[in-house]
């Protein structure tokens, strides 16, 4: 964007909605809004809490946990399915349901089955990623280039040398865009089962802060996590970027 | 300019023959591809497939190189019938099937690299056959960085590194522009000379094929059969100048059009 001849910096019209936010605390129209810079000033102090740090670390690794299985068995699972017929025909109508259905109301079920803990936010952390990407990588492998796997078996490629030497990276493209989704959703199930959960991690503080009207406390957190979220997305973005010159000259 | 019959084409004996085709059909569904096709490959020679589009050529081509399975009849090599591909031929792809993820050097030492052969001696033979195509420089580029006439150099060096005794060239000149099609023709019959090694090219252009073969197949579709086996005689030694105005080579190419003719739609 350009204003007045200046080439903005990205993200400054943030800057603007960060006034208006200001502005609609300084009026105290609302306790729910208090005003911007006293939300800041909240969080500048929170940070180096305890009780955050903890709940960033019982996040973080709860999330890096569920993320990790998503993408270690979604991504066979896809190049499975995009190779076998039989098992596309067999998994691809659960993997479209699971990845339509409201999964937020399977955590119930999932604290009856794996206990009020850290498990029931990982498997729901990967219960939200895992679906797109396994679509992703199935999209990413069905759509190679017919003469590159022919090249694979003209030139003597084991079934295993094929999947990990072609198959892989010419479907990477896809594969990391449905990891960038399936990130962005992993965020979502994290926070939704620690919320649903609510006495472990950032679950545990926003259920803390709304309960005794901490709103600058609450809005602090909120942007933390806002703030890693699109942090995470962009920097997995950057990464598809690296390789998305060879997603136009496959051929 | 020696015409050889259809039935008259078992003269070549079996010795003398890299790769012979016998009765090999094939069948898609309820289309007739190949029709009991018997052809013979002679060792250390060109031989082109040509036809109208629909022909089978491709079809034959890849059936050769095991990645299709014939409905019936087999293909030998040596002697030996083919069940899958095999070390013993190389496939040259008509879109150079490279991987763009990889180096040129990596994509040209690719076929080594499945077979298992140690990454500094793999790219030995690499950078030889680099360079035998002309690319000597380019070895770290990657395909992005290449223009499509030294995208498929790369394609025919990957075929030759792993030194298989035949060559499949699917049209491999067709994505390239004419005058790179030219280069690249020249540079064929001085393969084929340095190479002693059995080329099979598959093409729909009628002056590419008479240009560089010592042995032309005409396959005509509907059924797919082969109908005329031409071996061209007194042009091939007279350099890459003179050959597109040789009499004999424009006689060729003249009867060759004269009997395709009616299959262009």
């Amino acid at each position: 964007m350009t204003l007045f001849g200046y080439k903005l910096p990205a993200l400054s019209s943030l800057l603007l909605w960060a006034m208006v936010w200001e502005l609609v605390g300084q009026l105290q129209l609302t306790f729910f809004v208090p005003p911007f810079s006293e939300v800041m000033t909240t969080l500048v102090s929170l940070l180096p809490t305890p009780a955050f740090l903890q709940a960033l670390s019982v996040t973080a690794a709860a999330f890096g946990t569920g993320v990790f299985f998503a993408i270690v068995i979604g991504i066979p699972v896809g190049i499975l399915m995009g190779k076998s017929r039989i098992l596309d025909e067999l998994l691809l109508p659960w993997v479209n349901i699971f990845l339509s259905a409201p999964l937020t109301a399977l955590v119930p079920v999932l604290m009856v089955l794996f206990g009020f803990g850290a498990r029931t936010v990982i498997i729901t952390t990967s219960l939200f990623a895992i679906w797109i990407i396994i679509l992703n990588a199935r999209a990413g492998v069905r759509q190679i280039n017919r003469s590159l796997v022919e090249m694979a078996r003209s030139f003597g490629a084991s079934p295993l040398d094929a999947f990990f030497k072609v198959y892989f990276w010419a479907a990477l493209p896809e594969i990391l865009g449905g990891v960038r989704i399936g990130v962005i959703r992993a965020v979502k199930g994290v926070i939704i089962g620690q919320l649903l959960i609510s006495i472990v991690g950032f679950g545990a503080l926003f259920e803390l802060y709304s309960s005794k009207f901490l709103m600058a406390e609450f809005w602090a957190v909120l942007i933390v996590l806002f703030g890693l979220a699109f942090a995470l997305s962009e920097f997995l973005a950057y990464l598809e970027g690296k390789v998305s010159y060879y997603a136009s000259s496959r051929g | 300019m020696s015409q050889i019959k259809p039935d008259a084409r078992h003269v070549t004996s079996a010795t003398d023959s890299a790769v012979s085709v016998r009765n090999v059909s094939k069948v898609y569904g309820d289309v007739q591809a190949l029709k009991d096709l018997t052809l013979d490959f002679p060792r250390g020679e060109l031989t082109s497939l040509l036809g109208p589009s629909g022909c089978g050529k491709t079809t034959l081509l890849k059936i050769i190189a095991g990645l299709l399975p014939a409905t019936s009849g087999e293909v030998l090599i040596n002697g030996k019938a083919v069940s899958g591909p095999g070390p013993d031929r190389s496939f040259v792809f008509q879109d150079f099937a490279l991987m763009p993820w990889a180096s040129v050097i990596r994509n040209v030492a690719f076929g080594l690299e499945l077979r298992g052969v140690a990454k500094s001696e793999r790219e030995a033979v690499a950078e030889k056959y680099i360079a035998a195509v002309g690319l000597a420089g380019f070895e770290q580029k990657f395909p992005h960085q290449l223009s499509g006439g030294m995208r498929q150099r790369v394609g025919l060096a990957r075929a030759l590194s792993v030194n298989a005794e035949v060559l499949l060239l699917d049209e491999p000149f067709s994505a390239v522009d004419e005058q790179t099609r030219r280069k690249f023709q020249e540079d064929m019959l001085e393969l084929v000379q340095k190479e002693k090694k059995t080329f099979i090219f598959v093409t729909h252009s009628i002056e590419e094929a008479v240009y560089v073969s010592d042995q032309i197949a005409i396959l005509l579709p509907r059924p797919s059969r082969v109908s005329e086996i031409i071996r061209p005689s007194s042009f091939r030694d007279k350099g890459v100048d003179n050959i597109r105005r040789d009499p004999e080579y424009l006689d060729i190419v003249d009867g060759i059009w004269a009997s395709l003719r009616s299959y262009v739609e």
